[in-house]
């Protein structure tokens, strides 16, 4: 994928053998091959991108935005210079607008970089078109490049930033493609060269020779057989592990439903929520969570409740400018500053899970202490909610989750926060990606010590992992060793774990689990655990 | 100086797709078309064939803007963009 266009440098002139109106003839020029290119990209495409497209293509070549930067060419600035700032300023004015409005000046910055990118004679920036399936190389994708990529025609993701729990990492694995984040040496691939991308290894190789290429085919094989789920999650001695999904609304629970989930394991219900300027009302979220529900008759949903800030901002809840917003108001904690939206939220689960047969558990993302479950589980009660639970992301929930568990029903893992707040490593930081692994022995600790709270004091309360963790088949089996008793996922990812399970009893399961939380780093954990798994070798995992 | 009034029909109001296909329609003009909201004075017009002064003008449902044009065919090319306005045009 091509570099993003870099700013051209302020105050950057017109060099002396270029007249004004030669660049104002430029711009135009590159500005109207943009829009050609935009709207051929429109025509190809359908639903909601098809209108974004049309609209973008639009201000290409808009008036507003060219004539604000002919003016500035006409005093000697460079044409390249002379869009940036003009750019610059009409997507100051969108973001202004907010909202609707705000979220199209993404569009404004992006048609200005292709602009420049045209005039400097460069690939425009995003995922190149390909006709021949490629593997992909960049720096980092963002969430808004999920979108426009092809999984029949991506074969591979390869990253040299981001970490496992990226927003690359992700997105590779819910399209269930090869991935290598944080690689060294991308900088200096070529495109078209030939690499052979070994996801499980991590590693890369450029010039693959035919022991590769017999091993892709062999993958291309295991990957055909490892697509079905038979639908029961169990140990080879029958120990049910039920393997729950992982869903963004209707769409995918019915995918996942046909997939053989026993259920969902993790409902967000952001999407309700997001590119929206006001709080959806009671009845449209009571429609968007009865689509979810009816996928699952007589199975288990378990929703969270609304999760916005940090990587996730809400422009009616969340408060963007905050320094740290990691440890800022972010899940629950949006209660405070905006009370009511959660207690509509729970009305609208509660009605919709009465109108239908699912069985509809609730949980909040980001709680940290004892008062804080209890306060939820008496708001759920209260809108006639009967299972309240809570997410474990925060170590001191792990900490005290035999206390919690007095006032809540049931604790899920969110093991990518989990291991982002234990081990104080950014998510997003590439150069942390050893940090931010789940298999950090202090990480399983923590998940460790979750169980324990839950089989204590009398009680026996439920403890399922609802974080990427749960989609690695090998740490799938730690966490079953640990104690852990459901696991939800990405659907692609169910076959892989339910086949790996499948080939251990729960007893070794917990042996495994032992060699990982005594190793003395993540690596050695994983490694071990690996080395004790000889069906992953036959899978090809 | 031709000038006529419109009254937005699009529930989203003079943005998006409606803004799109607006901006297109006046694009397609020999001649300079202005949009102003009719609360505005005249010379806030803007230039109506671009859809970044058509999403800044903020128009929505129901709000009544004012077309302005000059030159040949001036009458005709406003009456059909006013019909364009009525219309629904994110009901498709």
């Amino acid at each position: 994928m091509p570099k993003p266009i870099s700013e051209p440098p302020a105050g950057e002139r017109l060099d002396s053998a270029t007249s004004p109106d030669a660049a104002t003839a430029d711009l135009r020029a590159a500005s109207k091959v943009v829009q050609a290119e935009l709207k051929r990209r429109a025509e190809a495409a359908s639903g909601a991108s098809k209108s974004v497209l049309e609209a973008t293509a639009l201000m290409a070549a808009d008036p507003m935005l060219i004539k604000a930067a002919v003016k500035l060419i006409v005093t000697g600035t460079s044409a390249e210079r002379a869009i940036w700032e003009s750019g610059a300023s009409v997507a100051e004015m969108l973001h202004n607008l907010g909202g609707y409005m705000a979220e199209r000046a993404t569009d404004v910055l992006d048609v200005r970089a292709r602009i420049v990118a045209e005039l400097r004679g460069v690939t425009a920036p995003g995922i190149p078109q390909s006709a021949e399936p490629f593997v992909l190389v960049a720096e980092d994708l963002a969430p808004a490049d999920t979108a426009t990529l092809d999984p029949d025609k991506v074969l591979a993701l390869v990253t040299s930033g981001g970490g496992p729990q990226s927003h690359t990492a992700i997105i590779a694995r819910a399209l269930g493609l090869p991935a290598v984040v944080a690689a060294v040496g991308v900088e200096a691939l070529t495109d078209g060269a030939e690499v052979y991308v070994d996801g499980a290894a991590g590693t890369l190789m450029v010039d693959p020779g035919d022991e590769q290429r017999t091993a892709v085919t062999a993958w291309e094989h295991v990957a055909a057989s490892l697509s079905v789920f038979d639908g029961t999650g169990t140990t080879a001695d029958g120990h049910l592990v039920p393997l729950l999904a992982n869903v963004g609304g209707a769409a995918d629970a019915v995918k996942a439903a046909a997939a053989g989930a026993e259920g969902v394991g993790l409902l967000r219900t952001e999407f309700c929520f997001l590119e929206r300027d006001t709080e959806p009302t009671i009845d449209e979220q009571v429609v968007a969570y009865r689509g979810v529900f009816d996928a699952f008759p007589g199975k288990k949903v378990v929703v969270r409740t609304l999760d916005a800030g940090a990587d996730k901002p809400l422009p009616f809840l969340t408060d963007s400018t905050e320094p740290n917003p990691s440890l800022g108001v972010r899940g629950y904690r949006t209660d405070l500053t905006s009370p009511g939206v959660l207690k509509r939220q729970l009305t609208a689960i509660a009605t919709a899970a009465q109108a239908s047969s699912a069985v509809v558990w609730v949980m909040a993302p980001m709680i940290a202490t004892v008062d804080e479950a209890a306060d939820f589980a008496a708001m759920c009660r209260v809108a006639g909610l009967k299972t309240p639970g809570v997410m474990v992301e925060v170590p001191s929930a792990a900490l005290r989750s035999a206390s919690i568990l007095t006032e809540a029903e049931f604790v899920s893992l969110g093991t990518n926060d989990l291991t982002q707040y234990t081990m104080a490593a950014d998510r997003q930081l590439g150069t942390l990606a050893a940090l931010n692994s789940p298999w950090q022995p202090a990480v399983l600790q923590l998940i460790q010590l979750t169980v324990a709270g839950a089989t204590s004091e009398g009680h026996n309360k439920p403890v399922g992992v609802c974080g990427e963790a749960a989609a690695d088949p090998v740490l799938a089996v730690v966490l079953v060793g640990l104690g852990v008793n459901t696991l939800s996922m990405t659907a692609r990812s169910m076959s892989a774990v339910g086949a790996v399970l499948k080939s251990v009893t729960l007893e070794r399961a917990q042996e495994l689990a032992q060699l990982a939380v005594s190793a003395r780093n993540s690596d050695e954990a994983r490694t071990r655990v690996r080395a004790e798994l000889p069906i992953l070798e036959e899978l090809g995992l | 100086m031709s000038e006529r009034k419109a009254t937005i029909a699009s529930r989203v109001g003079l943005h998006a797709r409606p803004a799109s296909i607006f901006a297109a329609a006046v694009g397609e003009l020999s001649i300079e078309v202005t949009i102003a909201l009719e609360t505005d004075p005249a010379e806030d017009a803007m230039d109506a064939s671009s859809i970044l002064s058509l999403m800044s003008l903020g128009a929505s449902n129901g709000d009544i803007v004012v077309l302005r044009a000059e030159g040949d065919g001036a009458d005709e090319a406003l009456a059909s963009l006013v019909t364009l306005l009525e219309t629904d045009l994110d009901a498709e």
